[in-house]
């Protein structure tokens, strides 16, 4: 089990370690000079020029400069933010609750939505299934920004139930009002592959043998399900949400964007569009290591569900 | 056990699919998959066939006739700058395709390739190959696409150069698994006692023998690259203005949807859906078909 | 439905623990072309051991699972399956659950598959006791008992532990051990040793019969193995295509078989007696349920059918001790 713990954790580093040699040689990559691509289009104030040089160490050399870069991201120093003129550390924090609630309440809803809808469309075998792999699959095949433009005809422009895109929440209960069409964007999608993946994992476990043995037992319907289907149902689930949170995390700059909600996810956006690169690769760095983390964190949790993983761990040490 | 830390680690690289589109197979059966080929073949056609469809110039702007509803000259009304939708639609189809295209087509061709030398060399190729596969693979890729369109620039270049990249695994994995079985097989070792060359067999045998599951998950990679393409044409990084395409269509109708004027960004929706749906169902009905053959 | 008892009893004052009238089960039309089941007829006494053998696809799997009430899906059903005097078929859901955490238990035929992999040993043993209603820790200190009867060491630490954890053989008797937690009146083991390696099988079956010896319990022993069931069974029934085709006392059935299916299954068992004729096997295969011949069912495979046989189902008669149906029973062939 550490053999293979230090092994996820040698190949996590890997990746982070292979994003930032990409994130940093993007901007190297750039036609034309670093400087004239990182000022892009801002005036070339000997004093703007002189702060770029500084705070991409330009004047070193190539792998001196990448050093130098990783130790700053590694002591949490992105640099400054062109556009805002701010640290982007803190540009960053100061946009993270945003995107934190948003994604939270999205996964929230994927986890409540896909369940409970996978969960029927296996316990009700016939009319009910049916309609719920139509709907199912609808939703899968429908980006997030289709949702939100959907959702905001719907719910904000015919029914007016919900706030549409911009306006300033005031107090959580609010915040919360003004994230619900942007957190059903979000979440449908997910919810739709989770209800999918629930159903064929209860649908599995339906049909093992000892599930029939339990019932043969007479133990009651709703224990044999909760006991023994639902809890063996859940490890599939549980990966794949796992790694549906870190989907979120990557698509929550689309529904930030369309719902103009103030985030990370938007930020990035408004930064790729303004070229203000210290703010992108921060983010970018940041969306990765969140990303193959939350993966790491569902590999590592595989063990806890189903207890015959944790001997394959063991074996293979 | 890998030792990289990819979404799949751990997980048999069979035919990828998104479990979502999976469940579209109980659909894929019959009638539903003989009508989301012709929705795909109408699809193709529409967009070759565009400047003969299209009722109206798809970029002539009419700033007097902004918004104007479902009229007789403009079937589907027109978009703020006073674009006919259907025309823009049409025309839609055919960056809608292209670049989905080009994305299959080259993590295909990519992919195939160093699925085919990691299986058939084997050894440190094999490692090489798989743990910088396993490397893409962990790196999301609408995120990349981003970041390239903040180097080089919006349009259409970084993100189907980044979609590409990402994609790649996708198919490598998968037919590097398959491969493996295939080359594990009789028939390979016969020829090759035969003294036939490893590239004579992987051409003439192995690679027909795997091309139909390759094919089928090419079909549903289609249906993603939409989706992330056209995402990335929403957000302003992809198809440029005036090109009429269905993600920037959809940018573009935003603000028509809060005055009230639905069919400029849910018109571009539909499609999207409608050709996501056509291409999960043909992509599930061709693996169900591979499936049941190989039963 | 004139036997009814006002209540469940776990042993029968009187009545066979198991008495299977006349079943039939049929599968909703267009899903098969013949009843898997027709006019099954078979009885456990308290105490005793009986065989039901066929080769697969022969129905008896169905027939042992009628016995708690599971039935394949949309499955219609005719006759009775009495336990302890009460049909098992007209139960209630709340009846069954009381029938098959009291009354019958049933061992399967792979361990492996029939232990929830995810949850310990123990919450498997005392599952059905604390369905019943038997508090926890009780449960638990009834299911050390019982792996110690089965002959499993360090009980208590076995219950900590998860199946995978096992070997099949004593996964086995892991599910003898929770199968006999209720002492329930009949037991029902369906190929209990198929999945086992050939010295477990023989442990197994000393520790079923041992403790079927002990508690008093009907045993249904269900299997392919004619030779396997002769050596514990008091009687057995011979399964084809649905039907009982034989039934008696095992040594006559042994020594004088009067179907000629039943001679071919023991024709075909290989021996090491010295002498002993080479195994012939049956020809042809077994009636798939797609398939509904006229006439008596092993015709098409026997080597003594005439046109009779295809034409006229032979019915269950008396010969000897026991039952055959077959039209030639009578003729004394040497089979």
């Amino acid at each position: 089990m550490t053999r293979y713990l230090v092994g996820r954790l040698l190949g996590l580093a890997t990746v982070l370690f292979v994003t930032s040699l990409v994130v940093f040689g993007t901007v190297h990559l750039a036609p034309g000079d670093p400087v004239s691509f990182l000022l892009h289009g801002r005036p070339a104030t000997p004093e703007a020029t002189a702060a770029l040089r500084a705070q991409y160490h330009l004047d070193d050399p190539l792998p001196l400069q990448y050093t130098k870069w990783l130790g700053g991201v590694l002591h949490g120093d992105f640099g400054r933010s062109a556009q805002f003129h701010q640290d982007v550390g803190s540009l960053i924090g100061s946009r993270l609750p945003g995107t934190a609630l948003l994604v939270g309440y999205a996964a929230l809803l994927v986890a409540v939505l896909g369940v409970g809808a996978g969960l029927l469309a296996a316990l009700r075998p016939g009319p009910v299934d049916r309609a719920v792999l139509l709907g199912t699959g609808v939703a899968t095949a429908t980006p997030s920004f289709v949702s939100a433009m959907a959702l905001v005809s719907l719910f904000s422009v015919q029914l007016g139930w919900f706030p549409g895109p911009g306006g300033t929440p005031e107090g959580f209960p609010d915040r919360l009002y003004h994230l619900t069409l942007p957190a059903f964007a979000l979440a449908l999608t997910f919810a739709g592959l989770l209800a999918r993946v629930t159903r064929s994992a209860m649908l599995d476990e339906l049909g093992r043998d000892h599930v029939e043995v339990a019932r043969a037992r007479g133990v009651a319907r709703r224990a044999v399900v909760r006991r023994h289907v639902l809890r063996n149902a859940l490890g599939p689930v549980v990966t794949v949400g796992g790694t549906m949170l870190a989907g979120l995390l990557i698509s929550t700059s689309i529904v930030e964007t369309a719902f103009d909600v103030s985030g990370i996810g938007s930020l990035l956006v408004q930064s790729v569009t303004a070229k203000d690169f210290a703010v992108v690769q921060a983010i970018t760095l940041l969306s990765v290591a969140a990303f193959v983390v939350v993966n790491l964190a569902v590999d590592l949790l595989a063990p806890v569900i189903d207890p015959r993983l944790s001997l394959r761990g063991e074996g293979s040490s | 056990m890998t030792t990289t830390a990819t979404p799949a680690a751990g997980t048999p690289d069979t035919l990828r699919r998104r479990p979502g589109l999976r469940g579209l197979r109980v659909l894929g059966q019959g009638p539903m998959f003989s009508a989301a080929v012709v929705v795909l073949a109408a699809l193709v056609l529409v967009a070759v066939l565009a400047p003969v469809l299209a009722p109206h110039d798809p970029e002539s702007l009419d700033l007097s006739a902004s918004l104007v509803g479902t009229t007789g000259d403009h079937f589907l009304g027109t978009d703020q700058s006073g674009r006919d939708v259907l025309s823009r639609l049409i025309h839609g189809a055919r960056t809608g395709l292209f670049g989905p295209l080009l994305v299959v087509g080259v993590s295909t061709l990519l992919g195939t390739l160093l699925g085919v030398v990691a299986a058939w060399r084997g050894g440190w190729a094999d490692t090489v190959l798989s743990r910088s596969m396993d490397l893409v693979f962990a790196i999301p890729g609408l995120l990349l696409a981003i970041l390239l369109v903040a180097v080089v620039g919006s349009g259409m270049t970084a993100p189907v150069i980044a979609m590409a990249v990402a994609y790649t695994p996708y198919v490598g994995r998968l037919v590097r698994s398959i491969a493996r079985q295939e080359k594990a097989r009789p028939y390979i070792e016969s020829y090759r006692v035969q003294g036939w060359s490893g590239w004579t067999i992987c051409l003439r045998h192995l690679l027909p023998n795997i091309a139909p599951t390759v094919l089928a998950q090419s079909a549903m990679n289609f249906g993603y690259a939409l989706m992330d393409l056209a995402a990335l044409s929403f957000l302003g990084f992809g198809v440029q203005p005036p090109t009429a395409d269905w993600g920037a269509m959809i940018n573009e109708g935003q603000s028509a949807l809060q005055q009230g004027a639905m069919l400029p960004a849910l018109a571009p929706s539909a499609c999207i859906v409608l050709a996501v749906v056509a291409f999960g169902i043909v992509g599930e009905g061709l693996a169900d078909r591979i499936a049941k053959r190989e039963r | 439905m004139t036997q009814d008892s006002p209540q469940v009893r776990s042993t029968g004052d009187g009545f066979p623990v198991l008495d299977i009238d006349g079943l039939g089960v049929r599968l909703p039309d267009g899903q098969a072309a013949r009843p898997i089941l027709d006019g099954v007829s078979l009885r456990v006494q308290p105490g005793e051991t009986v065989g039901l053998v066929g080769e697969s696809g022969s129905g008896k799997s169905v027939a042992c699972r009628s016995v708690l009430g599971l039935l394949p899906a949309g499955a219609r059903t005719s006759g009775t399956v009495r336990v302890a005097g009460r049909d098992v078929l007209t139960m209630n859901r709340t009846e069954l659950a009381a029938l098959r955490a009291r009354q019958v238990a049933m061992v399967f035929q792979d361990p492996r598959a029939a232990v929830n992999p995810l949850r310990r040993v123990g919450d498997f043993v005392t599952e059905g006791l604390r369905a019943s209603g038997m508090p926890a820790a009780a449960a638990t200190t009834r299911a050390e008992a019982l792996l110690d009867a089965v002959g499993i060491r360090d009980p208590r630490g076995a219950l900590r532990r998860f199946p995978h954890q096992f070997s099949g053989g004593m996964l086995q008797r892991v599910v003898i051990a929770a199968a006999l937690a209720s002492e329930p009146a009949l037991l029902v083991a369906d190929e209990p040793t198929t999945a086992l390696d050939v010295t477990t099988q023989a442990e197994i079956i000393a520790i079923l019969t041992r403790l079927r010896a002990e508690q008093g319990t009907g045993l249904l022993f269900v299997t392919h193995d004619l030779e396997l069931a002769s050596a514990i069974c008091d009687r057995v029934y011979v399964m084809y295509a649905g039907r009982i085709v034989e039934t008696r006392g095992t040594d006559e059935l042994f020594d004088r078989p009067r179907h000629p299916y039943t001679s071919g299954l023991l024709a075909c068992t290989p021996r090491i007696e010295p002498g002993a004729p080479t195994p012939r096997p049956i020809p042809g295969r077994p009636v798939s349920l797609a398939e509904a011949p006229p006439g008596c069912a092993f015709a098409a495979r026997c080597a003594h059918a005439q046109p009779r046989c295809s034409e006229e189902t032979p019915v269950l008669a008396r010969y000897g001790d026991g039952l055959t149906a077959c039209h030639r029973a009578d003729e004394g062939i040497t089979l």
